[in-house]
């Protein structure tokens, strides 16, 4: 078969045009099934129901599971150590009632750390759940002048152990991710809760707040819970019972 | 009033080198200790989970805040129409600049990680005070330096007045959102309240007054440049209103505080049982920082140029001392994370008073930020005229007559 030029040329130019077009008409295709590009949905807001009365005293696995999960190592520098959760006593001020429970991010719908971060590093996802982004943290820690709860470690050291799930670096800030990569996974359980199943407590339960039909729902709407500093109206993502 | 002659510094002197060199030091322990921080993380400061911005910060801060201040003096000659403040307007937009870029270089020196400051610069989450205050430092690094330039350029000298006026206001927008960095801090009882922002404004009136007192000081006697009696005079009263406004303001912050009765605890912490902080607050920031000063400038004391020097270095440290209370004091005094609870066991120090110790590799990045400040003030009024060739009461004032 013989070719001039003007028929070769057209003929590369469909040659390039397909190859460019059909790894994008692919991508279409596996996007509609459920993919990691997949952008998530404000139909779904993931949330924890944490009961008080059903903690331990002195039980740790949910601190300890989500240290595994995540990669978060202990440098035997409690000051700087980074920890995403972790168990608080409490003593009522007029009773002397005591109680213990697991303190993380909170989730919240208005998130002060969101507002306050200058490049958007931390952000808030369509179904609730608020993440840092490692690449574009600065290191600047106004998020954690601003958060409420505490939530938030900088990461003072280098970290080793990392897992490929949960990215970390030296000079940002991070915090619970409420297990993002189980949850986009579609476990349906973060690692704290999964310990505290396992321990037998229950004391933790995962969940879509906006779902009637979830577990976590139907115990909201049926029993009494709280928000931490709910006076400061952030709407968190994590309720608390018996407190 | 004679036609106000700039001149260049010669800058040859062993004295001039000198204090280049001693700057230059400055600048290169602090970023070494930059260096040494990033390199090893930040474990190796004082800082930790639980006061997260500690000694780089209060200096970052105070140079920021000292920077707009010090542009006091251009906007009452330009925009207030004084003319007797027409000779300091150069030095006093020179100072505004520099001290800005030194605080700044601090405060980016101590990010976690300062090599994405592009980041910073293209990336912007616009209801982040942090992001403003971005296009406001940049935006007054350029405002001033044309402000500068329409000084310079005899020219452009009618527009001093209008350029003077938007710097003006561009440097009480910027103290509003060098205090609203805590003013809007709903999280923590040290801050959330809407006094920071005016506060902050006349801080740094007297922050940055006290500066450039000090280096006009230094200057004139360094090369032998007269400087009248009118002059010191009226900025000495001047310092000595500011340094009295700034106490006004913190009255009113602690009263308003006192009136409240969920900020009592907050206000036991800094005023009565906070340990160094409340120290820092009663012997830095009130009796150094305010109450001495006072009583050097306003006493018969305030005749003499060396008390009022000594005045505006106590202004400078009582305002160090009260940055201190405030950043870090702020954040050592624990969150209300239950109220009506009292938290007894965390692995995490909730319900406890922060621990920080400044460590020296924080101080001397502080430090570096002044001696940058200074330095590049020192240069710059060598490769350009800056200062006036005489500040004597007959160059200054139309109405002196000799004695």
């Amino acid at each position: 078969m013989s070719m001039n030029r003007r028929q070769f040329l057209g003929l590369s130019g469909a040659a390039v045009a397909a190859a460019t077009l059909a790894p994008g008409l692919r991508l279409i295709e596996l996007a509609q099934a459920r993919s990691p590009e997949e952008a998530t949905t404000s139909l779904h807001r993931w949330g924890l129901l944490i009961d008080s009365s059903k903690c331990a005293d002195g039980c740790t696995s949910c601190v300890s599971a989500c240290a595994d999960e995540n990669g978060i190592q202990s440098h035997s520098r409690p000051a700087t150590d980074a920890q995403w959760i972790r168990k608080v006593t409490l003593k009522d001020k007029q009773s002397g009632h005591v109680q213990t429970l697991p303190l993380m991010c909170q989730h919240c719908a208005e998130p002060p750390c969101v507002d306050v971060c200058p490049t958007g590093a931390s952000f808030k996802r369509a179904d609730g759940i608020v993440l840092v982004d490692k690449h574009i943290c600065i290191g600047c820690r106004y998020c954690m002048m601003a958060c409420p709860y505490k939530a938030r470690s900088f990461i003072h050291e280098v970290t080793t152990g990392q897992k490929a799930h949960a990215p970390r670096g030296k000079g940002t800030v991070e915090s619970c991710t409420l297990c993002v990569h189980k949850v986009d996974r579609g476990d349906g359980s973060t690692a704290c809760a999964d310990a505290c199943k396992k321990e037998g407590h229950q004391a933790i339960l995962f969940g879509d707040l906006k779902d009637p039909a979830s577990e976590i729902s139907k115990r909201l709407a049926s029993q009494p819970s709280t928000q931490l500093r709910a006076d400061l109206k952030l709407n968190t993502g994590v309720r608390y019972q018996g407190i | 009033m004679a036609h106000v002659q700039y001149l260049k510094i010669e800058g040859r002197s062993i004295g001039f080198l000198a204090l280049l060199a001693l700057l230059g030091a400055l600048i290169a322990a602090g970023l070494g200790s930059a260096l040494y921080m990033e390199h090893n993380g930040h474990w190796v400061t004082g800082m930790n989970n639980q006061v997260i911005w500690g000694i780089p910060h209060v200096f970052a801060v105070f140079l920021i805040v000292a920077a707009s201040g010090a542009l006091n003096v251009a906007s009452i000659a330009s925009v207030f129409n004084r003319q007797l403040y027409k000779p300091l307007a150069r030095l006093s937009g020179l100072l505004a600049i520099t001290l800005l870029a030194g605080g700044l270089a601090v405060l980016v020196l101590d990010l976690g990680r300062p090599e994405r400051l592009i980041v910073a610069m293209s990336y912007y989450n616009f209801k982040s005070i942090f992001a403003w205050n971005i296009f406001l430092y940049t935006g007054f690094f350029a405002i001033v330096a044309v402000y500068l330039w329409m000084m310079f350029e005899r020219r452009f000298n009618d527009y001093t007045k209008s350029v003077g006026m938007l710097a003006f206001l561009w440097r009480l927008t910027l103290t509003t959102g060098t205090g609203s960095i805590f003013g809007f801090l709903v999280a923590r009882d040290a801050y959330d309240s809407a006094l920071y922002a005016p506060m902050f404004i006349i801080m740094s009136f007297a922050y940055g007054l006290a500066i450039f007192v000090l280096v006009l000081f230094a200057a004139t006697r360094w090369t032998g440049r007269p400087l009248g009696d009118v002059m010191v005079a009226r900025l000495k009263n001047l310092l000595g209103v500011f340094v009295a406004s700034v106490l006004y303001f913190v009255v009113a912050y602690h009263l308003t505080n006192l009136y409240m009765t969920g900020k009592h605890d907050v206000e036991r912490f800094i005023l009565l049982d906070g340990g160094v902080y409340t120290r820092l607050f009663w012997i830095g920031q009130i009796l150094i920082g305010g109450v001495i000063p006072l009583v050097l400038l306003y006493s018969k004391l305030g005749r003499s140029r060396a008390m009022i020097a000594l005045a505006a270095i106590l202004v400078v440290v009582g305002g160090l001392a009260q940055m201190y209370v405030t950043i870090v004091g702020g954040q050592a005094f624990p969150i209300s994370l239950f109220p009506g609870k009292e938290i007894i066991n965390s692995s995490f120090y909730d319900g406890v008073v922060g621990k920080y110790t400044p460590s020296l590799p924080e101080l001397l990045l502080g430090i570096g930020g002044i001696g940058l400040a200074l330095g590049m003030t020192t240069f710059a009024i060598k490769v350009l005229p800056f200062l006036p060739q005489s500040l004597a009461d007959a160059d200054v004032d139309p109405h002196h007559k000799a004695a």
